[in-house]
């Protein structure tokens, strides 16, 4: 897709910066801790998600011990269930995959692919993932507050969040709350970071219309996080000041067992509203990097060019614009306006259009392809199989009428697992996988990656596809037993049981994952600047990892968009981004040879 | 090979759990069989949309999987054609789910004219229920009212509100092929009606009433559910509704003590009985 005619790319001088302007690290301090290298934030951010993630799905065990064998385990009272599922979601949602995405792979990826030397502010992004932290040492400080990590279910609807039926009220909900403000705060330092680094610090060459996919995801997911958070930053403000001030925002009058409480005037149906507007984007936030992502695995590894480019990119817009529409959808049975649910079924069902091409064209890229089934590539096609499930299942919870029998119950569970929890978190695997040899110069064992993939995916499809069927049979959410009820047979327990035992397992596998993830760093086989042939800038460094500055003197030239993979009558089946077209071997295919 | 297979048994296996499943919708008690019958009708269509995507992934696995052969590759950047039809299929297919949807939530929001009122109160964590009384209306209410003698609210100057039957911590009893409409309200944090019989649930919101309604299909005792998280006694918020032939409900209404006015508004609860 070259729509810039390659003569006039030619004639640019390409960019050169003097090495002062640069600011290299001069000690220990400054390279590892408080380094003002993208690269390095990237490390950071991704490690310190990662131990996020190993404590939520540390978590996720108890709360499926309690499911699965309910009252066994005496120490998982309801009081604690409701910390331990509050604590999960919330980490999972905004700790982990918020911050893996945008942080990790935003800050890694958007410099080396666009052809920049760093982000465009590398202060404010250091900053950025220290406010991070901050925010992650906040919140994990209320599992050690009096009275323990808020109970609220990670939606913290007031009025319940902040009154006293709810555990954690004592001083849980006012960290969560607390550690989100400054999870925000940081969050915008760094989305500007990517959103600037997107528009300006693009290298010669490098059009919008020429970026890989993985790039426009990020972009458009840190666009979209830039206008949804400031809600859910109001959004905690108010409702810390109603829990701390005594104010009524969201706090109607109400008698609290027994007594009257001094609030009055407020509305909870707002805080929702504030709430999904944040929340619905986030969902998309967290998708569409990955959607990208996932598309320049799947060409990499099939050796094709990503089917419909200019499609997917307008896809990735559209579902981004129309993700700010759809948020009541969350609220068809929350008692707002019910003439509400026909505007929202239908932009909540419109956005399933964009999101099928976007399907289609993964699956089309891999049609008449050279399909490597590497680790990377299995996660992808996965992560397609979990994706279009979960996607499947929202034109449910979309379509109103539907969605109000099956609202808040285990169903909704299911599907927003598939689609927002278990497919990124795929995406993330293959990638990690996909760029961990550009990282550590090492490749990932691969035996162990395989090991890791089936566990994961064939694991989690059998954790999440069943458990759609007891919420059909009426299993609400949110229940830390069923208890007696008619409806709920002895076979419907025995599935739980049989969901607690997978989950099990799938987390046990992540074990391997770790294994792989440290192991390989020093015993990996060397694996070169380039090993999976791919032609967007990330690979074509001039070392491996990339030093600070990425591109040694000069900064590439890009003469072609990230998908030439066996360009009819080029000799090599994928050309690099950088490559003159002077510079491309014509003739016929040469044997491929030491692909993995 | 073993990817190709592996993603096979997954379509596969996932539409035959689909019908052997055991774990389905409880018998419909209401008329929102129409709610039923768009759940079958996107079943349908997106089992179809889930077999032919994972099937086709499946088959390009397999056929296009990396063998010892070059050049065959295509390389298509793109293909309008192709686009469009895809697009336009399922524009199709997400409007063939959209309209039944938006038909029956149209009625699903319409209360007949000729609903029987019935006001469901929930509070931390127990469902409590009001009737008019002969006069056929409710009395006014407000949270200032909320007193050990006036549990619900009742506001003493209305004079509406005299006659209505109060069920505190008790079964709902409702007549059978009735429309009712449920009017919501609650004294504390945020709630939800749920009988999975019924397929209809709404939120109960402090400072705000809210409403649904049904008409009760066939007899029989039905579980009540809080499905909106309302603090730890939340999965222990249960309930019942008795749907009951008009003779029976007569017979439970007679029972019922109307509300009197001011302070000796408080009626005894079930248990205390």
């Amino acid at each position: 897709m070259a729509d810039i005619p390659l003569d006039r790319v030619a004639e640019t001088a390409t960019t050169e910066v003097e090495d002062l302007a640069l600011r290299h690290p001069h000690g220990w301090v400054t390279r590892y801790v408080f380094s003002q290298d993208a690269k390095t934030i990237a490390i950071q951010y991704t490690a310190t998600a990662l131990a996020v993630g190993f404590v939520a799905l540390f978590l996720s065990w108890l709360m499926r011990l309690q499911l699965g064998f309910p009252g066994t385990f005496a120490f998982i009272d309801a009081a604690a269930y409701y910390q331990i599922i509050t604590m999960h979601g919330m980490m999972m949602i905004v700790y982990v995959l918020t911050a893996v995405l945008l942080g990790g792979f935003g800050n890694y990826l958007i410099p080396l692919m666009v052809g920049a030397r760093d982000m465009v502010f590398p202060f404010a992004n250091m900053l950025s993932y220290w406010f991070y932290l901050l925010a992650v040492i906040i919140l994990l400080a209320s599992f050690f507050a009096p009275g323990g990590p808020t109970g609220a279910g990670w939606t913290l609807y007031p009025p319940q969040a902040i009154l006293s039926g709810t555990p954690g009220q004592e001083s849980g909900i006012i960290l969560m709350l607390v550690s989100l403000i400054v999870f925000i705060a940081g969050f915008t330092m760094g989305g500007l970071n990517y959103v600037v680094t997107v528009l300006q610090g693009r290298t010669r060459g490098m059009t919008l219309m020429r970026m890989p996919l993985t790039v426009w995801g990020i972009f458009t997911a840190s666009v979209m996080a830039l206008l949804a958070f400031p809600a859910l930053f109001v959004a905690c403000v108010m409702l810390l000041f109603d829990k701390l001030l005594g104010t009524s925002f969201f706090m109607p009058s109400l008698v609290e067992l027994g007594s009257r409480l001094e609030y009055g005037g407020g509305s909870p149906i707002l805080f929702q509203h504030l709430f999904w507007f944040f929340g619905h984007p986030e969902v998309y936030i967290v998708a569409l990097p990955a959607f990208g992502i996932v598309s320049d695995l799947i060409a990499t590894h099939a050796r094709r060019n990503i089917f419909g480019y200019r499609m997917m990119v307008w896809a990735i817009l559209a579902i981004g614009a129309l993700s700010f529409i759809v948020w009541a959808h969350h609220m068809y049975v929350s008692g707002m306006n019910p003439w509400f649910g026909f505007f929202f079924a239908t932009t909540t069902l419109i956005i399933a259009v964009p999101t099928a091409i976007k399907v289609y064209n993964w699956i089309l890229t891999l049609w008449r392809g050279d399909i490597h089934l590497t680790v990377p590539m299995l996660f992808a096609l996965g992560f397609i199989v979990t994706f279009v499930n979960g996607g499947l299942s929202g034109l449910f919870l979309g379509n109103v009428v539907v969605d109000v029998p099956l609202s808040d119950t285990m169903f909704v569970v299911a599907h927003f697992h598939m689609v927002m929890g278990i497919a990124p978190v795929l995406v993330i695997f293959g990638a990690i996988y996909h760029w961990y040899p550009k990282v550590t110069g090492r490749m990932m064992n691969d035996a162990l990656g395989k090991l890791h993939f089936w566990v994961t995916f064939v694991g989690t499809y059998a954790i999440f596809f069943p458990m759609h069927y007891l919420g059909l049979l009426g299993v609400p959410r949110r229940y830390h037993e069923m208890g007696e009820a008619s409806f709920f047979p002895p076979s419907a327990q025995m599935l739980n049981a049989y969901i607690t035992i997978v989950a099990l397992v799938v987390g046990a596998a992540q074990l391997v994952f770790l294994f792989n993830l440290l192991w390989s760093i020093r015993h990996g086989r060397e694996a070169g600047g380039n090993p999976w042939r791919a032609t967007s800038l990330e690979w074509q460094t001039p070392q491996t990892p990339p030093p600070h500055g990425n591109w040694g003197k000069e900064r590439p030239t890009v003469y072609r968009w990230a998908y030439d993979y066996n360009v009819p009558g080029v000799a090599q089946d994928f050309i690099p981004q950088n490559m003159p077209p002077e510079a491309v071997a014509l003739g016929p295919r040469l044997a491929t040879g030491g692909v993995p | 090979m073993h990817v190709a297979l592996a993603l096979f048994v997954i379509a596969i296996g996932s539409v035959v759990f689909h019908l052997l499943s055991p774990w389905w919708w409880t018998p419909i008690a209401s008329n929102w069989t129409y709610i039923d019958h768009t759940i079958t009708i996107t079943f349908w269509i997106t089992g179809l949309v889930f077999l032919a995507v994972v099937l086709f992934m499946a088959w390009c696995v397999w056929r296009y999987r990396h063998r010892p052969r070059q050049g065959d590759v295509l390389y298509e950047p793109e293909n309008k054609r192709l686009e469009w039809w895809l697009t336009a299929i399922t524009a199709i297919g997400v409007a063939a789910m959209l309209a039944p949807g938006l038909y029956v939530w149209s009625q699903f929001i319409t209360v007949p004219p000729d609903a029987d009122e019935v006001e469901i109160v929930a509070q931390q964590w127990q469902w409590s229920y009001r009737l008019p009384g002969p006069d056929g209306r409710l009395g006014a209410t407000a949270i200032r009212h909320v007193s050990d003698d006036n549990p619900l609210g009742l506001d003493p100057q209305d004079p509406r509100g005299a006659d209505d039957l109060m069920v505190q911590g008790g079964e709902l009893h409702l007549p059978v092929g009735r429309p009712v409409k449920a009017v919501l309200r609650s004294l504390d944090v945020l709630h939800d009606f749920y009988v999975p019989e019924f397929r209809a649930k709404m939120d109960l919101i402090p400072g705000m009433v809210t409403y649904f309604w049904l008409t009760p299909t066939r007899t029989g005792t039905f579980e009540v559910l809080c499905a909106e998280m309302c603090g730890v006694g939340h999965a222990f918020m249960r309930g019942f509704v008795v749907v009951a032939e008009e003779s029976d409900y007569r017979a439970w209404l007679e029972q019922q003590q109307p509300a009197r006015p001011a302070a000796q508004l408080r009626v005894p609860t079930m248990t205390e009985r």
